[in-house]
C-alpha cells in the first residue's frame, strides 16, 4: 500500500495521477495533507501545473467534456476517499479505447454519476436559496455554508444573471466568498466576522440574520424582506397543505438564508 | 407607503394563486446587454407549505372584474377586498424581488376591468417597462385576456417569454354553465393568434442574419417572440368531465395549438354556489396527479390517450399509475428482455423511467447488464421485476394474472398521499 499525501486541491490531485502513472504505483491511498499518516512510507507530491495540465488532457482526450466537467464537480464534493475512487476512474478512462463515461454498471463509474449527482444538487440550491441583502454601500450581499463547495459551480450563473450590480456570496462554512465588482469575480477571503463591513468595528457578527433594523443595509432591505415573506404566505393554499413536500424541498438547513421561513418582526 | 403596498401584495397575491403554472424554464432570453437577469433556467426559489414552487412573482395587476365566473375567486359577485397595483408598483417589486434572487421572473395576471384590451394594454405596459426602461431580461409570464385584439397579443409576445389563456372549463356546456358571460372561441382566438405568430417567427429563424438588417438593426434578442411559448390550464372537478375528454382536449391543445404545457388544477372550493362542489370538500389531488402522470406519458413516452383510457373505462385508476395501468392491461408484450429491447420499449416497463432507460441503452453496449446493477442504476425493481427479463433475476417472471401483479406491488408501497390526505386522519387534526 502506497500513501500519497496532496494538497486537497484539484490541480493536486490531477497532479498525483500524473505521478501514480510516472512511478508506476499500485495500490495507492490518495490523503489530504492535513489527514494525519499512519503509514510510514508516504510519498507527499506537490501541485505542478504542467502535470495537472496533461493528466487533464489526457483524460479530455479519452471522455467528453461533460464527463470530465462530472470527474470534476464530484472532486468538490470533499467526500471522504473521493480521491481514490476518481483514481480507479481516471484509470478506468485511460486504459479504454472507447469512451468509458456511459458504462453506468460500472462501480467508478456509478460513483462518479451518483457522486456528481449530488454536488449538482447543491449547486442548484444555491443558485436557489441564495438570497441577497443590500447593503448601504450598495453590494447585494448573502451568506451561504453549502454541503459541498459550489462556489466555483454557481460563479457563472450569478456573473450571467446580476451582471448590472455588484454582489459578494460567502461560504461561512469554508471562510471564502466570491465578489462581483461589475467587470469580474474574484475569490474574496476576509478575516472579520462580518466581511460586508470589514472595516466597522461597530458591525454585527451575524449579517446572515437582517431581521432586526439593521445599520449596514439599506433602509428599505428590511421592508421589501418583509414583503417577500407576506407574499409567501399568501401565495401557499392551506387546503392543500402538504409539509412533507414543503420539507424535502426546502430542508430545514437550509432556513437559515431564507428570509421567508424566518419570523417576521 | 409600504403598509400599503403590502397590503395589496397579499390580496393581489392571494387571488392569483390558483393559477398553478409556475414554469419559469424553456425560454433563451439571454443577458446580452450587461443588464438585470437572464431567462433559461427554471429554477424554484422557494417552495410554499403545500409544497408548490415559487418561481415566479405571481400576482394580479388587479382583482376588480367585470365577469361573475362561479369557479373564481376574484368574480364580480363575490365579497372580497379589491385592489390595484400601478404599473411603476408592479416593475418595483418585480426588479427589487429579483435583484434579491426571490425570483425567476414576473407572472402577471389580471382581472378584467373596462374591457379586455383595456387590461390587455396594462399588462403589457408592465412587460414593455420592464424590458425596455429596466434592461430586464428575467422571465416575464403574461395572461392574455379573452378577447385581447390581434394587435395586442402580438404586442405581448414581444416582450414575454410565456403567454397563457387560461381555458379553465374543460368544455364549452360546462363554461356555460359557470361562466354565462364567457365565450370559449374569446379564449380560443387569442390562442390562435398567438400560435400563427410564434409559427410565423420560427419561420424567420432565431436570429437575423447581419447581412439582411441594416447596421442600426436592433440586437437580435428584441426579435425572440413568446421564447417559452404558450400553456393553459383546465380546472379538474369543478365540472363532471371525465378524465377522457380533458386528456383529449389536452392533446388536441398540444397538437393543434403547439402548447408548450397544459396545466390541471384540482378544484379548491372557494364559493357556495350550489353549482360547484361544496366548501370542505376535498381537492381532488390524487386524481390531478394522475392526469399530470398520464400528460407526461403523452408527451414524453410516446402514448397515445387511446391507450390509456377508453369510452368504456374514461377515468384514470386512482391506485395505481397510468403506466402501470397500461402494462398491466398489455401483459402479453412483456416480459421484456434488458438488454435487447428497444428504447421505445423500455419506456413503456413500469418502474423504469425515460433517464433509466437511456441509461440502459447506453450502458448495456460495454456489457449485459445484470438485476443488481439495474438496482443501482435508479430502476424502481419492485414494480419493473414482473415486466423484465435479465440476468441475476432472484425469480424468473412467473405468469401472474394482472390483478396479482397489482396486489403485489399495492402491498409492497404504500401511496405517498395516503398519511398525508386520508379522510380518516382529518377526523383527528
Amino acid at each position: 500500500m502506497n500513501t500519497v499525501i496532496y494538497d486537497g486541491t484539484f490541480e493536486g490531485w490531477l497532479s498525483t495521477v500524473f505521478e501514480v502513472y510516472e512511478r508506476r504505483l499500485d495500490d495507492v491511498r490518495i490523503i489530504e495533507n492535513d489527514a494525519p499518516s499512519l503509514f510510514g512510507n508516504s510519498i507527499t507530491i506537490t501541485s505542478d501545473e504542467a502535470k495537472a495540465h496533461r493528466v487533464w488532457k489526457g483524460l479530455c482526450a479519452r471522455i467528453s467534456i461533460n464527463a470530465a466537467k462530472q470527474l470534476y464537480r464530484s472532486f468538490l464534493s470533499e467526500e471522504k476517499g473521493r480521491e481514490d475512487h476518481l483514481l480507479a476512474y481516471a484509470r478506468y478512462a485511460l486504459s479504454a479505447k472507447l469512451s468509458i463515461e456511459y458504462d453506468y454498471a460500472h462501480p467508478s463509474v456509478r460513483y462518479v454519476i451518483d457522486t456528481d449527482k449530488k454536488v449538482r444538487r447543491e449547486k442548484h440550491r444555491m443558485e436557489a436559496f441564495v438570497r441577497f441583502a443590500l447593503t448601504a454601500d450598495q453590494i447585494y450581499y448573502a451568506t451561504v455554508s453549502p454541503d459541498f463547495n459550489v462556489l466555483p459551480l454557481i460563479r457563472r450563473h450569478f456573473e450571467q444573471r446580476y451582471a448590472d450590480q455588484r454582489w459578494l456570496i460567502y461560504d461561512t462554512h469554508r471562510k471564502y466568498g466570491i465578489y462581483y465588482d461589475l467587470h469580474q469575480t474574484l475569490p474574496v477571503t476576509i478575516e472579520p466576522a462580518n466581511p460586508a463591513c470589514p472595516a466597522d468595528p461597530a458591525c454585527p457578527a451575524d449579517p446572515s440574520l437582517p431581521d432586526s433594523p439593521n445599520p449596514i443595509f439599506t433602509p428599505d432591505e428590511t421592508q421589501y424582506q418583509d414583503l417577500w415573506r407576506h407574499y409567501f404566505q399568501k401565495v401557499n393554499i392551506g387546503a392543500r397543505k402538504n409539509l412533507k413536500l414543503h420539507l424535502r424541498h426546502m430542508p430545514t438547513r437550509y432556513w437559515k438564508y431564507l428570509p421567508e421561513k424566518r419570523p417576521s418582526l | 407607503m409600504w403598509d400599503r403596498i403590502k397590503e395589496k401584495l397579499g390580496i393581489l397575491a392571494d387571488s392569483a394563486k390558483y393559477d398553478v403554472s409556475c414554469a419559469s424554464s424553456g425560454s433563451k432570453r439571454k443577458n446580452e446587454n450587461k443588464g438585470l437577469g437572464n431567462a433559461s433556467n427554471g429554477i424554484c426559489h422557494a417552495y410554499t407549505e403545500d409544497g408548490r414552487c415559487v418561481s415566479l412573482l405571481k400576482i394580479l395587476l388587479t382583482n376588480h372584474c367585470i365577469y361573475d365566473c362561479a369557479y373564481c375567486v376574484s368574480r364580480r359577485s363575490n365579497d372580497v377586498k379589491r385592489a390595484a397595483f400601478t404599473v411603476q408598483e408592479v416593475v418595483d417589486l418585480t426588479i427589487n424581488f429579483y435583484r434579491r434572487n426571490y425570483i425567476e421572473g414576473l407572472f402577471l395576471s389580471s382581472g378584467i376591468f373596462k374591457n379586455a384590451d383595456y387590461t390587455m394594454e396594462r399588462l403589457v405596459l408592465v412587460a414593455k417597462k420592464l424590458r425596455t426602461e429596466h434592461n430586464f431580461n428575467g422571465y416575464i409570464h403574461l395572461k392574455l385576456v379573452p378577447g385581447a385584439s390581434k394587435e395586442l397579443v402580438e404586442q405581448a409576445g414581444q416582450f414575454a417569454d410565456r403567454l397563457s389563456v387560461n381555458i379553465e372549463i374543460p368544455t364549452e356546456e360546462g363554461l356555460r354553465l359557470l361562466a354565462p358571460d364567457k365565450k370559449r372561441e374569446d379564449m380560443l382566438h387569442p390562442m390562435r393568434v398567438l400560435k400563427n405568430a410564434i409559427d410565423e417567427s420560427a419561420d424567420r429563424g432565431p436570429r437575423p442574419s447581419s447581412l439582411a438588417l441594416p447596421a442600426a438593426a436592433s440586437p437580435a434578442k428584441s426579435r425572440l417572440f413568446a421564447p417559452a411559448g404558450q400553456s393553459t390550464q383546465m380546472v379538474i372537478g369543478a365540472t363532471a368531465e371525465p378524465d377522457l375528454t380533458i386528456l383529449k382536449i389536452a392533446d388536441a391543445f398540444y397538437k393543434k395549438m403547439k402548447l408548450r404545457r397544459v396545466y390541471y388544477s384540482g378544484y379548491v372550493p372557494i364559493s357556495t354556489d350550489n353549482r360547484l362542489p361544496a366548501i370542505g370538500t376535498p381537492v381532488p389531488l390524487i386524481r390531478e396527479n394522475r392526469l399530470y402522470q398520464a400528460d407526461w406519458l403523452i408527451r414524453w413516452y410516446g402514448f397515445s390517450v387511446d391507450e390509456l383510457l377508453s369510452a368504456n373505462q374514461p377515468s384514470l385508476d386512482m391506485e395505481i399509475d397510468p403506466k402501470l395501468a397500461w402494462a398491466l392491461q398489455n401483459l402479453h408484450v412483456f416480459p421484456l428482455d434488458i438488454n435487447t429491447a428497444d428504447l421505445l420499449l423500455l419506456k413503456r416497463i413500469p418502474g423504469i423511467g425515460l433517464q433509466s432507460a437511456e441509461r440502459i441503452v447506453q450502458a448495456r453496449r460495454y456489457s449485459p447488464l445484470h438485476w443488481d446493477q439495474l438496482k443501482k442504476m435508479g430502476v424502481a425493481i419492485n414494480r419493473a421485476r414482473y415486466f423484465i427479463i435479465c440476468k441475476g433475476l432472484p425469480q424468473q417472471p412467473k405468469d401472474y394474472a394482472a390483478e396479482q401483479i397489482r396486489q403485489f406491488i399495492l402491498s409492497a408501497g404504500h401511496s405517498k398521499y395516503h398519511p398525508n390526505f386520508s379522510p380518516q386522519l382529518a377526523l383527528f387534526q
